[in-house]
């Protein structure tokens, strides 16, 4: 399969699944709704349109965004081991938003404002955080720093579940922090549609010029780029993004981290290409894992935790599987076909 | 929109050779301590290939980042073909200067050719993305420098001395009329050496001001027009090779008695 032919699958599929997850769900049975009810059954008009329809452009959007978000930051901090919730992106949001919930009281532009802002924050202390450390190479402190940020963004929203009113106020915060689509209505996915858009366009725009600002930064500027303000114009837009969908959705761990990886073994580095396949693939993955968590059991799982169990297993896979680049190169020379098989194996990158 | 490029050479809009030139730089890494260069003048002729020669942490690196202004002089002024360096934007600084830093980690596993492919960027607008032309200018740079068959090969299954010569590639994909290469052939074995040392006298023929930097007195006495001898941030001696490696100035520079010697008509150096 050629680059345009993968493309035009993975579209194909995120629409087939998109068409498929309408039908799927609990009611008037467990797993699928006859397409005849459509319409004869007003309540599964209204289910359909007014439940799952949201939910599903929600789960949608979010796996784009995260996915392009952990892409991005990857490629903006030279580190392909980089997600929002290692740099103290995710968890300054859900801070600020939790803040917003408990002190404010919820309406939607208002607690994405305070994600966004926390978000923002979290990343800014990051930065400046391994700045500052005085050992290791720029990759560990950026970690160590990540870490240090997020605990102190978890201690401050493990402080907000504490002072919650344990009736009204902690249920909603617990099952939201667990990062969940539950009761996602069309005012939420809308209230998040415009910054994920513009997200995804500065992204998709700027997908070429992320590979010049991968290099180091005396290169990148000799390449007649200007790193610092292409850099803020980048973070500002997927960070306010990533806010904008945990307001939502609460934590949903791991899309952004392991959904780049896959795009690059199956698009290749260059983020011309990568880019684009990161966000349809994400979009795939969250959508099919929010179907998971809707339909398996009675109950909702929440989404986090599916998205962490398979991104953690991924994850194992990708760190003990050995660094093959002659067969992968040599899978690259055999065409597309190798360089599928070659991925189907797990060698690679 | 870009000129259209027929792609008989990547050279056809390259004008004259360009001269670099420094005046009373004054430049500091902060603190009283951290003063390097106070009051650094020097003429870095066109369409040569001058050496930057001195031991180490004597500034050479330093000296090309303020050329290309990843660093920027405190005082005094550096210029590119007579035009102050400021008053170029960052793109026509692209265009103009190609850099080959030493050891650039690169964190993604590109093809040579997407690597390579990067050198276009300065000729590209910001949200634009290669189309065939520059794929085209890439190609013709990875023919003339012999490294058409690692096209498709991953940069990370690259040799350190492929490596070299990729990067070295990537900068004349810029198609600059500078170019500037930090301690080029240091971990190169001798016949990739001899490779990057070929390709930079090829740029020179053609026009391209070369300036490295290299603490072998050797190399600089094989491949060098013009030198420039450094030492703790200031200019010992700067002027064409022939007069310039002497026996008593490298003396000076290194701190070791140096021997000069003619051996088949060639400067060799030898060291203690």
């Amino acid at each position: 399969m050629s680059i345009r032919h993968r493309f035009l699958f993975l579209s194909g599929l995120l629409f087939v699944t998109i068409g498929f997850s309408l039908f799927l769900g609990r009611y008037p049975r467990p797993y699928w709704m006859p397409l005849r009810l459509l319409w004869e059954d007003p309540l599964a008009q209204r289910l359909v349109l007014n439940l799952r329809l949201p939910r599903i452009v929600a789960a949608v959007l979010l796996g784009m965004v995260l996915s392009a978000a952990g892409f991005v930051l990857q490629m903006l901090f030279r580190n392909p081991l980089v997600e929002p919730g290692f740099l103290g992106v995710s968890q300054g949001a859900a801070f600020g938003a939790a803040l917003g919930i408990i002190v404010v009281g919820a309406s939607p532009l208002l607690l994405q404002g305070m994600a966004a802002l926390f978000a923002l924050l979290g990343l800014a202390l990051s930065y400046l955080l391994a700045r500052h450390i005085r050992f290791g190479g720029w990759t560990l402190r950026l970690i160590l720093a990540g870490i240090a940020v997020s605990a102190f963004f978890s201690a401050g929203v493990g402080l907000l579940k504490y002072i919650a009113d344990p009736l009204t106020q902690l249920p909603e915060l617990v099952f939201w922090l667990l990062g969940a689509l539950w009761g996602v209505t069309w005012s939420d996915t809308l209230s998040i549609l415009p910054v994920a858009i513009v997200a995804l366009l500065v992204a998709y725009l700027m997908r070429w010029r992320l590979n010049v600002l991968s290099l180091d930064d005396g290169i990148a500027l000799s390449l007649g780029s200007a790193p610092a303000r292409e850099r803020t114009v980048l973070l500002v837009a997927v960070v306010t993004a990533t806010a904008a969908v945990v307001s939502i959705a609460g934590i949903v761990g791991w899309v952004g981290l392991i959904v780049p990886q896959l795009a690059r073994r199956l698009f290749g580095a260059d983020a011309q290409h990568a880019l684009p396949g990161a966000v349809l693939l994400g979009g795939l993955f969250a959508l099919i894992c929010d179907n998971i968590a809707r339909v398996a059991f009675v109950g909702e799982i929440p989404l986090g935790i599916l998205t962490s169990l398979l991104g953690a297993l991924f994850f194992a896979t990708l760190m003990v599987s050995p660094r093959r680049l002659q067969r992968r190169s040599a899978a690259r020379r055999s065409g597309a076909a190798g360089r599928v098989r070659a991925v189907v194996r797990g060698e690679g990158e | 929109m870009r000129p259209a490029r027929g792609g008989e050479s990547v050279r056809e809009d390259r004008q004259y050779p360009a001269s670099i030139s420094l005046a009373d730089v004054v430049f500091t890494h902060g603190g009283e301590q951290g003063l390097l260069f106070e009051g650094l003048s020097l003429e870095i002729p066109a369409g040569k290939v001058t050496a930057i020669l001195g031991p180490n942490g004597s500034g050479k690196t330093t000296l090309l980042h303020l050329i290309l202004g990843i660093l920027a002089p405190g005082e005094g002024a550096v210029l590119l073909a007579h035009r102050r360096r400021d008053q170029y934007s960052r793109r026509d600084l692209g265009r103009l200067i190609g850099l080959v830093s030493q050891n650039e980690y690169i964190p993604f596993n590109f093809t040579v050719l997407e690597y390579v492919l990067l050198g276009r960027a300065p000729h590209l607008q910001l949200l634009q993305t290669p189309g065939e032309a520059d794929i085209r200018t890439a190609r013709l740079v990875l023919e003339e420098t012999g490294l058409s068959h690692l096209e498709d090969r991953s940069i990370q299954a690259l040799s350190g001395g492929e490596r070299q010569l990729v990067m070295v590639a990537r900068a004349l994909t810029q198609q600059p009329r500078i170019l500037l290469l930090d301690e080029p052939t240091s971990h190169l074995d001798l016949s990739n050496k001899g490779r990057v040392l070929g390709m930079i006298a090829q740029q020179a023929a053609h026009g391209v001001t070369v300036v490295y930097t290299t603490h072998e007195p050797n190399l600089a006495a094989s491949s060098a027009d013009f030198l420039v001898l450094m030492r703790a941030g200031r200019v010992l001696d700067a002027g064409p090779v022939v007069s310039t490696l002497t026996s008593a100035v490298l003396t000076q520079t290194y701190d070791v008695p140096v021997e000069v010697v003619e051996l088949n008509g060639r400067r060799v150096v030898i060291g203690p």
